[in-house]
């Protein structure tokens, strides 16, 4: 079988008496998305953290390309080809396209002795990138603000693959969407994933990630559940798995009782 | 990647909305609302003969030097209101020294912009070390350094002004640096081919450029340049308009304001010296309100208050049309008591016409 990109190894993480992870193992391919699902306070932010290098795990391993690593910081994760894309996606609205493209690592042209931001290089380049991935620009130079949000998260991918993300760690990027702009994310994840690109894409939306998801590891309280390909496991079972299917009936039956108490 | 690329791909935006979406178009809008006004009600009072228009430029120059560094910082989501202040502060600093101690005037010029550089680092170390708001931090500055030039300058020389430095400064080599004359010649012969008017005594009405107006324009060209050429100047409009966002993506989001700190102080001094070697003399009351004059340019300049949008030409034209309008009063012949009411009323119908423009801009496109 082939090397996973990156691959935690029975992950704990303690916040004091907290137990935020235990024992959870997960990984990535180059051309896969692994979708990661769960609740609220499943884990899933810990979990992202931890593969960001914000957290350093209490217990297990993490290794790149089969090495053991540790992560010294956002940065170095980020050196080493594994990029985050936050909710908050690092966009400033007032400033353009362009300029939020290269934000903190702007091309440089030689003017005399000085070094210039290259305008020209940052328009044409994002431009094409964006235009690669399938979003049409008016013009590089309009503001983010003006996009859609939709574009947005586009952007912020496009960025991340720009700078050599060979690991894209996407945090819920379809769960403030409606339809049809989350359909232009999702159609970014799998061109992304054809460009050999291993995408960990976090949700707690089974429609939006069966659809892309190669396989789906589910997280409930802390804990693994389970990773299961798509073709073991239906988007049905899957939504029984992560609602908790008897926890759903619990909840119908209750509201059941407190219709009739108030018909009475 | 070849140009036409460009042509064939980017759709042409119509030149108007193009405009729409610039800062500075309703400062420039302005800048010809006022001079048609003025054409009309004071056009024969000499406003635009050229002694007038020096007059006005000069006015405008002194206050676009501090509205440009005050631009930047306000792009980059500070405020400082301590550099009133610190012309009061630079301005004893430059003075006393070669009137009490003797000291060449070049050495106590370059004491104050140090002094004020340092005050600026600490402006900026303070704003963004606590996270106060720069409203309060610099607003403690603005009482402290004006209660400490007043103490000092009474403490030394037992009066609060310091008077008689051109004895002092008129040959020091650092003065025409600051407050000589340039394109004498030029306008010599503008004057003798009878395009500027000439004195009853036969000398052109103005001998040359006061240097302050070129310092003004070579300081608002080297801002621009900052803010749109330059990985700094990217800088600048992120850390004011999403600092978060700039921060995650690796831009050193405090040591850019503490340089802008820094940048304004400096100019601050530069106004000062300015101010103090034309006049030859010193006052600790100096620079008075001029903290809310560069402000009130900077915003009919279409900056943002909040940051992280604007530009270095809007506060040009900013300070173009407060210079105008000040010296346009005084020539119809208007009570100039007047002036303070026009300039407040200016400052708010800018800020709706730009917060209009702004979302036309951000819609439209």
């Amino acid at each position: 079988m082939e090397q996973p990109l990156v691959e935690l190894k029975s992950v704990s993480k303690y916040f004091g008496s907290v137990i935020a992870l235990k024992d959870v193992s997960f990984d990535v391919r180059a051309g896969e998305v692994h979708c990661l699902l769960g609740d609220n306070g499943a884990g899933k932010s810990t979990l992202i953290k931890t593969l960001a290098g914000a957290h350093v795990p209490d217990e297990g391993q993490i290794l790149v390309g089969g090495q053991a690593t540790r992560f010294a910081s956002p940065k170095d994760t980020l050196d080493k080809g594994i990029a985050t894309v936050y909710q908050d996606l690092a966009l400033v609205p007032l400033m353009s396209v362009a300029r939020n493209f290269f934000l903190g690592r702007e091309p440089l042209k030689k003017f005399g002795l000085i070094n210039q931001f290259d305008v020209e290089f940052a328009n044409q380049t994002a431009f094409q990138q964006l235009s690669d991935m399938g979003i049409q620009l008016r013009d590089p130079e309009q503001p983010v603000g003006t996009l859609s949000g939709g574009e947005r998260q586009c952007l912020a991918i496009a960025r991340a693959i720009y700078f050599g993300a060979k690991v894209l760690i996407l945090d819920e990027p379809t769960s403030a969407l409606g339809v049809h702009q989350a359909s232009i994310v999702l159609k970014l994840i799998v061109q992304s994933k054809a460009r050999g690109i291993g995408v960990i894409f976090i949700s707690h939306n089974v429609h939006h990630a069966y659809v892309v998801g190669d396989r789906f590891t589910l997280l409930k309280r802390g804990k693994s559940v389970g990773t299961y390909a798509k073709d073991d496991i239906t988007r049905d079972q899957l939504l029984n798995l992560m609602a908790g299917g008897k926890e759903l009936i619990d909840l119908e039956q209750e509201v059941a009782k407190l219709k009739n108490r108030k018909l009475q | 990647m070849s140009l036409e690329l460009k042509d064939e791909r980017v759709r042409k935006v119509p030149l108007l909305s193009k405009l729409l979406s610039r800062p500075e178009l309703g400062a420039i809008a302005g800048t010809i609302l006022v001079f048609v006004f003025f054409a009309i009600t004071a056009g024969s009072s000499g406003l635009f003969s050229a002694k007038g228009v020096i007059n006005f430029l000069e006015v405008s120059a002194q206050l676009g030097i501090l509205a440009t560094a005050v631009s930047l910082l306000m792009i980059a989501g500070e405020f400082d209101l301590s550099v009133g202040s610190m012309i009061g502060f630079a301005g004893v600093i430059i003075a006393i020294p070669p009137i009490m101690w003797g000291w060449p005037v070049w050495a106590s010029v370059l004491l104050a912009f140090a002094a004020c550089a340092a005050v600026g680092y600490f402006n900026g170390v303070m704003v963004v070390r606590t996270g106060l708001p720069s409203f309060i931090v610099t607003l403690g500055s603005l009482f402290m350094l004006r209660g400490l030039t007043l103490g000092v300058t009474r403490g030394i020389t037992g009066r609060t002004q310091a008077s008689g430095l051109h004895e002092f400064s008129d040959k020091d080599w650092i003065t025409p640096l600051f407050a000589g004359q340039l394109f004498r010649a030029p306008i010599q012969w503008l004057s003798d081919i009878g395009l500027i008017e000439k004195r009853a005594d036969g000398m052109p009405a103005i001998s040359g450029i006061p240097v302050s107006i070129i310092w003004w324009i070579g300081l608002t060209l080297f801002c621009t340049w900052l803010l749109t050429r330059t990985r700094f100047g990217n800088w600048i409009f992120a850390a004011g308009g999403e600092p978060n966002a700039a921060r995650n993506m690796g831009v050193p989001v405090a040591r850019t304001k503490i340089y802008l700190f820094v940048f304004t102080a400096l100019a601050a001094a530069l106004f000062a010296t300015i101010q103090v070697l034309v006049t030859g003399s010193a006052d600790t009351l100096r620079g008075n309100q001029k903290e809310f004059e560069a402000i009130i340019a900077v915003v009919i300049g279409g900056n943002l208050l909040t940051g992280g949008y604007g530009s270095a030409i809007g506060a040009m034209f900013g300070a173009l049309i407060f210079g105008v309008v000040q010296m346009g009063i005084f020539y119809t012949g208007i009570d100039t008591d007047w002036f303070k009411l026009f300039m407040g009323a200016t400052m708010v119908i800018a800020v709706l016409f730009n917060s209009y423009v702004r979302m036309r801009a951000m819609r439209s496109r």
